[in-house]
């Protein structure tokens, strides 16, 4: 429960000093001996055969050790294993290039005006193929294949059917039906992928830094792409990074590549990834075309859903996609109580670039569907949105409640969210300005969205990719666990070993503020080591800092190891005291004898004897006083026979509202106002809580208005610079106003969930459903993102006519 | 490949090197005047993550040749800290929470620091007209905009900038 003396406190962040003062411990920042520097070249076409490579110009300048091509990588390496079958990809072009971006051949030089200087020299035949860019398109009857052995461009197609869906819409009273169109954009961070890859041919060790999420599955891809067993593959992630947003788990394949360049170079490379290289080949969402049908009785009750996704994918499948089809399957339902759902998955590849996890990942576009969908019914029923929102809410009372597709919501007040967001906004109010606005013939509108917040990928979900027939046939999969490290040196202090290096949470200082309470020692005392080394941390298939799994499981894991190591420490204290160790009580940071509160032993004197006087401790004991716990919910089992399947571990909420003004000369939308409130169970640090939320928010707004990478028909790619690839500004932003709901989870040792994605997934949707109100009386329909004034522009001229 | 000899102040200190004609600024601050705090965030002069003081004028570092400014005062963000404590408006984005990567900091903090050396007195527009050539991705800026209102209302830069 919040209230500690540390958790659930605004405590001021331990890792600001050094990154304020620039001294953060950034990847660019690293420097190892003998280092020198990779540039890449890069396809310029969407699709073409690599008729010819000619090296030899480059590889005759001054300063260029190596150059790594396709047909090295072929040699030296496998292709990414991935869980849909025998999909191609390589680190780099082998043959054929599949986008605009994919890397072609590797330079490594002495410095990196050097290396980039050889890329020019390289010459390169290509043969261009014909491409396709879009999903529907890449699926159509005689589309260019992309991938010959597979013969089509569909990776995957999933159906699953959960209660009596076709009962459900015999018996509606309404159907809507709607196709939207979610667009490919991303949570680029500021700070771009960068690695330093070494190997030491002696010792056959791979070293690789990066700044990268993993290292959970990842690890054993790499691992095995490069033929290595996976204790010989060390991947170092030094203590900071500068945003990462779920795309620098997808940054693999360029620690592959750059291995492979280190290798064949024979010296130390570093690779700092350019802007225009991260907009146009790192990693974003899937885009999404959806067809959804909500069957409806009159009173507002949604039956049943049918809906049919065909996700973008890009190029290749890059493990962990197809994942965005099933990352958000137990929460298909949202926050609504519907026991009759369809679903209808695929995933298609294009000739655009790659994609994989992103904050909020297969959220945005399931919301928009879904959100789109309740708003539309409202309208049709003449019904305010709130209040269809409070007829189908899984009620308080509900949890845990089990979803129709399998899903476990552990806790949660939808109700309350709702309606403390329509007091924070105060919605009422808002109604009426609306309506004066509309009579002077503005277009003002008001837009909600209530979503339901999946937290800790149960990694099992990943096998709902294939049939349980043919899952039955491979080794089942699941867990999503994290492990903590406490340990309390000779002096009494203590040194909390972390095995995910945060991108911006403040890890840190949560960790410590953990700490800190479980042990009862000032926070002062407390150093926390955030850097990942796979050698030298304990960690497992799930470690990492994704899919919201800090705040959850790893607060739980550093929480238990502090009482494990709480627990040792009472059971010398009770011998060293002879008593009983019932008879002892942990207070302010010492066992204390009860009833006898002058007869302590503090944490300081318990490890000095658990370091310098082993032999005194109890028989069979170890020494020292420390703890490793590794955490995992029971709840991430494999999906069952029936596909049903708990994808996620704890699931927030978040309730959002938006009010916007369409500028009606213009196109121009204004974010007037923006609102939201949360469920993130416990809340351990609410200044932590309030920045990932503002940040998430801003985000997805973003994602509704600016962001958007766009393709031309051929494949070109037209957003490779921040000019035309709009991230907004401190003018554009607007500001947010919050509240919470604490609904603890049983599930989490501290009751905690995550926070930093609720908002990413929720805005989108959000905004667009207050343009849609907005439009409302010129009759427009939103059935797409982004809303640029153009488009909006466009929107309004057709509804005027001609 | 052409070399020029460069000399600059950096934070105080004189740094001269042989360099390559072409070579940044910024990776003339980073490799050869240790200024690790100049971040890269785009090398195309739109993030604002490089910005630093040339002659007390913020520029970015991304888009200048070391050699231009040859002769120049720089000062970096870690000019602003004087023998390990923190500038006031350093202090005041720790107590509004107004970092989380930390990466878009230094060059946030260098344009707040020139901006409040000319506009003591800013309304919130007036700040978030000035940051918005600095681009951050994790804030959402609420908390950033609220810390320069604060280093204003504190007085954490004086008029016309530290000498
Ligand atoms: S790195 Fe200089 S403006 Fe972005
Ligand atoms: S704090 Fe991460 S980009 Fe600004």
């Amino acid at each position: 429960m919040s209230g500690g003396k540390w958790v659930g406190q605004s405590v001021k962040r331990l890792e600001d000093r050094r990154l304020l003062t620039g001294r953060g411990g950034f990847i660019a920042n690293v420097e190892i001996a003998n280092l020198h520097h990779a540039a890449i070249l890069r396809s310029p076409h969407a699709h073409a055969d690599i008729r010819r490579l000619d090296v030899s110009a480059a590889l005759a300048m001054a300063g260029v050790i190596a150059v790594l091509t396709g047909e090295d990588v072929r040699q030296r390496s496998d292709p990414f294993m991935n869980i849909t079958g025998p999909v191609p990809y390589w680190s780099c072009a082998v043959g054929t290039a599949h986008f605009v971006g994919e890397p072609v051949a590797v330079v490594v030089a002495r410095d990196r005006y050097l290396a980039e200087d050889a890329l020019d020299a390289i010459e390169v035949d290509y043969e261009p193929l014909p491409a396709v860019v879009d999903q529907e398109a890449a699926l159509a009857p005689n589309a260019p294949i992309l991938h010959d052995n597979l013969g089509t461009n569909l990776a995957v197609r999933r159906r699953f059917s959960f209660g009596d869906v076709d009962r459900a819409f015999a018996e509606a009273d309404l159907v809507v039906r709607e196709r939207y169109r979610f667009p490919r954009y991303s949570h680029f961070p500021m700070e771009t992928y960068g690695i330093l890859a070494s190997w030491d041919a002696a010792s056959g060790l791979l070293t690789v830094r990066a700044n990268f999420q993993g290292p959970f599955i990842i690890h054993t891809v790499m691992a095995r792409a490069l033929r290595l067993r996976q204790n010989r593959v060390r991947v170092i992630v030094p203590g900071d990074i500068g945003g990462g947003f779920g795309l620098k788990s997808s940054m693999y394949p360029y620690m592959v590549l750059l291995a492979l360049a280190a290798m064949k170079a024979g010296v130390p490379v570093k690779w700092i990834e350019d802007r225009r290289e991260a907009l146009t080949a790192s990693s974003s969402h899937a885009d999404r075309v959806t067809y959804m049908e909500a069957a409806v009785r009159k009173d507002g009750t949604v039956l049943a859903l049918r809906t049919r996704n065909i996700d973008n994918v890009g190029a290749y499948i890059r493990t962990p996609e197809p994942a965005d089809l099933f990352a958000r399957f137990s929460a298909m339902t949202g926050a609504y109580r519907i026991r009759d759902v369809a679903l209808d998955l695929s995933a298609a590849m294009t000739n655009t670039s790659l994609t994989g996890p992103v904050r909020g990942y297969g959220g945005h576009p399931l919301y928009f569907a879904l959100e789109r969908t309740m708003d539309t019914i409202a309208a049709r029923l003449g019904m305010d949105p709130a209040e269809l929102r409070f007829r189908n809410f899984i009620g308080a009372g509900e949890f845990p409640y089990t979803t129709a597709t399998g899903g476990e919501y552990d806790s949660g007040n939808y109700p309350e969210c709702l309606r403390r967001l329509l007091a924070l906004a105060r919605y009422d109010e808002l109604r009426a300005r609306q309506r004066a606005a509309r009579a002077e013939g503005r277009l003002f509108g008001i837009g909600l969205a209530t979503i339901v917040d999946p937290c800790v990928t149960n990694i099992g979900y990943i096998t709902l990719a294939k049939s349980p027939e043919e899952r039955t046939q491979r080794r089942a999969m699941s867990g999503s666990g994290d492990v903590g490290t406490v340990r309390v040196d000779p002096s009494g202090d203590v040194v909390v070993l972390a095995t995910s290096v945060p991108q911006g949470q403040g890890h840190e200082t949560i960790i410590a503020q953990i700490v800190a309470d479980e042990l009862g020692v000032p926070i002062e005392r407390i150093t926390v080591h955030a850097e990942v080394d796979t050698l030298a941390s304990v960690w497992s298939i799930t470690t990492g800092s994704y899919s919201s799994r800090f705040s959850s499981v790893g607060s739980s894991a550093y929480a238990m190891a502090a009482r494990q190591v709480r627990a040792k420490a009472v059971k010398i204290a009770a011998h060293v005291l002879e008593v009983a160790e019932e008879d002892v009580e942990w207070k302010d940071g010492a066992a204390v004898v009860r009833g006898a509160p002058h007869t302590a032993l503090a944490l300081r004197a318990i490890a000095g004897i658990a370091h310098w006087n082993q032999t005194s401790l109890p028989a069979g004991m170890e020494p020292n006083l420390q703890a490793t716990y590794a955490f995992n919910l029971p709840t991430s089992r494999p999906p069952l026979d029936d596909d049903r399947a708990n994808t996620q571990n704890v699931y927030g909420f978040g309730a959002e509202l938006a009010v916007v003004e369409v500028d009606r000369a213009s196109g121009v939308v204004r974010v007037l106002e923006y609102y939201t409130v949360h469920d993130c169970g416990t809340v351990l640090n609410p200044a932590h809580v309030r920045g990932q939320v503002q940040g998430a928010a801003v985000q997805g707004i973003s994602g509704a208005l600016w962001e958007q990478m766009r393709w031309d028909e051929s494949g070109q790619y037209l957003t490779a610079s921040l000019q035309d690839y709009l991230m907004p500004t401190a003018m554009e932003a607007p500001d947010i106003g919050m509240d919470h709901v604490e609904t603890p989870s049983p599930n989490t040792v501290l009751g905690s969930k995550g926070i930093g994605e609720a908002s990413s997934m929720a805005a989108p949707v959000t905004v667009a459903n207050a343009v849609a109100d907005a439009l409302a009386p010129l009759g427009i329909p939103v059935t797409s993102l982004p809303l640029w004034p153009d488009t909006v522009w466009r929107m309004l001229k057709e509804a005027q006519g001609p | 490949m052409d070399t020029c000899l460069v000399r600059m102040r950096v934070n105080g200190r004189p740094v001269e090197r042989e360099v390559p004609a072409r070579k940044l600024l910024s990776d003339f601050l980073r490799e050869d005047a240790g200024a690790l705090g100049v971040n890269v965030g785009c090398e195309q002069g739109v993030c604002g993550s490089c910005t630093v003081l040339v002659d007390g004028v913020p520029a970015r570092a991304c888009l200048a040749f070391a050699v231009q400014v040859d002769g120049a005062e720089i000062r970096t963000v870690e000019g602003l800290t004087t023998d390990g404590s923190l500038h006031p408006l350093q202090q005041a984005f720790h107590d509004h929470h107004a970092l989380q990567c930390g990466f878009c900091t230094p060059g946030m903090i260098i344009t707040a620091y020139d901006f409040l050396a000319r506009h003591p007195r800013p309304s919130i527009a007036e700040i978030r007209e000035a940051l918005s050539g600095n681009l951050c991705r994790c804030t959402g800026y609420q908390q950033i905009v609220e810390a320069v209102q604060d280093a204003a209302r504190l007085g954490a830069v004086p008029e016309g900038g530290e000498r």
